[in-house]
């Protein structure tokens, strides 16, 4: 797909445009390239192998680390012997909290604009140990081989006191500051009475078990100190961020710290800052040489958090058509003090049913762990699953369609907000999967045996909110070729960012995909990104709508009284065919490489910072899904194999089909690993993971995975940057519930605790 | 006597510690291999050592004197992608493409077992002189190699365009 045929102008944005205002002029007509195939542009690079990671950078005279964890979650180091370790072969340093130079603790993530420490823990400060795994030791070596056997000489004594357990800590449950900067508790009428009153209800407890995201590539990073500056070859989700809070931590300014991050090897809320980060550039400050940290898998058990345990109440009450009379979300959650994600999972009951009263609230309970964090759909992965297995489970005792039952309770409008929604087309989307599914086939449950195996179907909702954060900005290039390129410090793990963005750019520009180029991962570019809340598409659309109006005013400006444009402004003209033209007539048209080359110049340069996102505020902003499965559950060993899933989306315009398929695929499956098999085992007794390994910690495989179909309503949001508003996080929500709810009907039995092992079916 | 890697020599390491996979990245620069457990539960650093796919995290280097190497960057015929190669672009067949390498030096050999008749855990009769390539064989076949990001159908449907004209 070159996209090199004509195509009519595109418009530039009018000044002072906004989401919020609406209707962006690159997705008003249905042509060109946006919704084209597109295969993602780094996949030769990719195929080859050639794609370079953070551990495969080379720097002069680099040494390899190795990490020692404490055994303990909570207490002090008492004692520490490193003398066999500096005496080991190829070792150049020991670094415990004895030797380690002053750091401030990392500004934890949502604290500011560009924090992104994954806890606010001071790190190795001190003797103190706040959870078990938690590094008290850092030996760098002229070999990994040597680093990882001193590391294992290394004698630590602790004095320890016994982690505080869930059932314990949930005797003193706090309510946190806030949910991810939203209200902890929201009210519409009094929920517990109406509950009392209704004609039928639902009122049900589940559960959901701890997760790590478990990215194939281990986090690692290589990085060096010039002179007071600090080089950073990083795996990051957000480099701006990991900048930034470097330069915090060791009192730079941010610019001494220059970090890239072209290529990341899964993130899904994981590649943020955590203390491998400061241990390896404290190291490597106190040893004058470069350093490479990759952690082992263990490791990233160790270091990094991964989603939290939860334990969430789901009432419904019905009026006598099985209209919602009270809906309530309540629950809890294992946290640290030294964090901020109460994992938002009562977030999709605010949004999701129109209802006459409204309860939602979580609470907190502080634990001796690693500070839990960010992963893929925080709160909305296994919110959902209660919500949505709720529903179901409502369906059953009102003797109704579950699908009927949720689109009588579909909103008009955002049901705790009282907003209008930007745009909502959940019902047309159950109407269209329902179909393509096959739903009308569904049989009692326990009704339909194949040999051994029961087969069942069952459907649920998905659900995810729009992002668009502020902050973002965009550096336009047009060269004297007419080749032009955006530079944004974004953030690309797999989701195709860069070829999505190449795509809206090369239509909004009227440019050919070869004649684009989208740079990113590079703290150099201006503004901040974050690939985070399926927000990154819409932040970086925002900057280059800024960016594309900046320029085509600075051409026009530059052009010339010989320009066939000469006298137009912005306003009048539209990108066509590798130049602008006069919208009212086409004909007056110059190419950008003629313009660019009048004015003397090799390039023309612009830089523009994206609309504040009003629209977040004026609508309700949701991505919703209507999910559909069929499971198969062997009779005699209680296994279940997903066969069948349709996912049926509603997420605005669809830029890029194949690699949104691809996204929705993703979280698709590991939402069947979230039903079905993951579990980080926490043994409450010593507050330590103990299957930190891709053995041990089960992740769906090929055989667990079944062909699964997606669709989508490709409605574009009108209040949306390129109509579009992010499909990166939505994939895994509903999942859950989906599978459960085909078990329910495959069997008759309900379980309302993940994973469903096959344990719980027997 | 040296290993030879992408049909070129180069001695082993001094080091008996040293991996087969932390030899290809950390002592030739081959970078393509990936290491995802470091423990034979991923399948990321897969590699061909005599066409046959092997974990390369759970070999050590001395032990493949002698040997005949192939890594993902060996596959490409004089720059040109080998088909696979292709046909993971084509079908997607990859996110972060961290696994990738692995997944497509599995393929490769896993083709050639089922062409030797080698059976797996799904195949139904092991006495059939050749084995149906199907959707069941291939799944069980690829199941040593993670994915997270989720491409498994599309690696699934680029293997199968592969090796079984798009039928499995």
């Amino acid at each position: 797909m070159s996209g090199t045929e004509s195509r009519s102008a595109v418009p530039i944005v009018p000044e002072g445009w906004t989401p919020k205002s609406g209707d962006d002029p690159v997705v008003r007509d249905k042509h060109g390239l946006i919704g084209a195939q597109v295969s993602r542009l780094d996949g030769p690079l990719k195929v080859r192998g050639e794609a370079r990671f953070a551990a495969e950078y080379l720097m002069e005279g680099m040494v390899y680390a190795a990490l020692r964890y404490s055994t303990i979650a909570r207490g002090h180091v008492t004692a520490l012997d490193t003398a066999a370790a500096e005496a080991a072969p190829g070792v150049v340093l020991v670094m415990t909290h004895r030797n380690a130079p002053q750091m401030q603790p990392p500004p934890l993530f949502l604290t500011a604009p560009k924090a992104a420490g994954g806890s606010s823990l001071p790190v190795m400060q001190d003797d103190s140990i706040h959870w078990n795994g938690e590094p008290v030791a850092v030996v760098l070596a002229d070999t990994q081989e040597q680093a990882d056997h001193a590391a294992t000489l290394i004698e630590v004594h602790y004095t320890s006191s016994t982690p505080r357990t869930f059932e314990e800590a949930r005797q003193h449950p706090r309510t946190p500051d806030s949910l991810v900067g939203q209200p902890v508790e929201v009210l519409v009428g009094d929920a517990e009475a109406a509950l009392a009153d209704a004609a039928q209800s639902v009122d049900l407890t589940y559960r959901t078990p701890r997760h790590n995201h478990n990215a194939i590539e281990p986090h690692a990073v290589t990085l060096g100190w010039d002179g007071d500056d600090l080089i950073v070859h990083d795996a990051s989700q957000g480099v701006k961020l990991h900048a930034w809070t470097y330069a915090q931590a060791f009192g730079l300014e941010e610019d001494q710290v220059h970090l890239t991050s072209p290529y990341v090897g899964g993130g899904f809320g994981g590649k943020t800052l955590w203390s491998h980060h400061l241990l390896g550039a404290a190291a490597s400050k106190l040893a004058g040489r470069p350093v490479r940290v990759t952690l082992s898998r263990e490791g990233v058990y160790r270091l990094v958090g991964g989603r939290t345990n939860t334990e969430q109440r789901v009432a419904i009450g019905t009026d006598d058509q099985g209209r919602f009379t009270a809906l309530i979300h309540t629950g809890i959650s294992a946290m640290t003090p030294y964090n901020a994600l109460a994992e938002q999972f009562t977030f999709p009951a605010r949004h999701m049913y129109a209802t006459e009263t409204l309860k939602t609230d979580q609470q907190v309970v502080d634990m001796d762990m690693l500070a839990n964090s960010f992963m893929r759909a925080p709160g909305e992965s296994v919110g959902t699953f209660a919500l949505e297995s709720a529903i179901d489970e409502l369906a059953v005792e009102l003797d109704v369609d579950p699908i009927e039952l949720r689109i009588r309770n579909d909103p008009e409008r955002d049901p705790s907000s009282g907003l209008p929604f930007s745009a909502r087309n959940l019902v047309q989307a159950w109407r269209t999967g329902a179909e393509r599914f096959a739903w009308e086939e569904r049989m009692a449950p326990g009704t339909r045996r194949e040999g051994e195996w029961l087969v069942g179907t069952g459907c649920a909702a998905a659900t995810y909110p729009y992002h668009r954060f502020p902050g973002g900005v965009a550096r336009l290039r047009l060269d004297k070729t007419g080749h032009a390129t955006v530079e944004v410090p974004a953030a690309d793990m797999g989701m195709a960012t860069a070829t999505t963005q190449t795509i809206i750019t090369a239509e909004r520009l009227g440019l050919p995909l070869e004649r684009v180029t989208v740079a990113y991962g590079d703290s150099a570019f201006p503004g901040s990104m974050l690939a985070g809340g399926s927000g990154q598409t819409a932040s970086i659309s925002g900057a280059v709508i800024a960016a594309q109006r900046a320029l085509v005013e600075q051409l026009l400006a530059l052009a010339g009284d010989d320009s066939p444009l000469a006298g137009l402004t912005a306003d009048e003209v539209g990108g066509r065919d590798e130049g602008l033209c006069e919208l009212a007539d086409p004909s007056r048209w110059e190419s950008y490489a003629q313009i660019v080359q009048r004015t003397g110049r090799d390039e023309v340069v612009v830089v523009a910072s994206a609309s504040d996102p009003e629209e977040m505020q004026a609508y309700s902003m949701h991505s919703t899904g209507a999910l559909f499965c069929e499971v198969r559950v062997n009779a005699v060993t209680g296994e279940t194999r997903v066969s069948r899933f349709l996912g049926s989306y509603d997420c605005g315009r669809i830029i890029n089909p194949t690699t949104a398929a691809s996204q929705f695929r993703g979280g698709i499956i590991m939402g069947i690993g979230l039903a079905l098999m993951e579990e980080t085992e926490f043994d409450e007794r010593t507050g330590r993971i103990m299957n930190p390994s891709l053995a041990e910690y089960h992740v769906p495989v090929h055989m667990d995975v079944p062909r699964i179909d997606v669709i989508w309503t490709d409605i574009p949001d009108p209040h949306a940057p390129a109509g579009a508003r992010g499909i990166g996080e939505i994939g895994i929500t509903g999942v859950a519930a989906a599978i459960a709810n085909a078990i329910y009907n495959a069997t008759g039995r309900r379980v309302r605790d993940l994973p469903i092992t096959l344990d719980k079916l027997l | 006597m040296p290993i030879t890697v992408n049909g070129r020599e180069s001695p082993t390491p001094d080091d008996a510690r040293v991996s087969l996979l932390d030899f290809l990245r950390d002592h030739l620069e081959l970078y393509g291999t990936k290491k995802g457990c470091n423990q034979g539960a991923c399948g990321a650093c897969t590699v061909l050592v005599d066409g046959e796919r092997i974990v390369s995290c759970l070999a050590l280097a001395v032990q493949y004197e002698g040997r005949e190497v192939t890594t993902v960057e060996g596959l490409a015929d004089n720059g040109a992608l080998h088909p696979l190669q292709q046909a993971f672009i084509d079908h997607d067949g990859f996110q972060c493409g961290y696994c990738t390498p692995g997944q497509i030096c599995s393929a490769v050999a896993m083709a050639e077992e089922i062409s030797r008749g080698v059976p797996s855990h799904v195949t139904s009769d092991l006495k059939a002189p050749e084995i149906d390539f199907d959707h069941d064989e291939l799944r069980e076949r690829m199941s040593g190699n993670l994915c997270r990001c989720g491409a498994h159908n599309g690696i699934v449907d680029a293997i199968a365009q592969v090796y079984v004209g798009g039928g499995a």
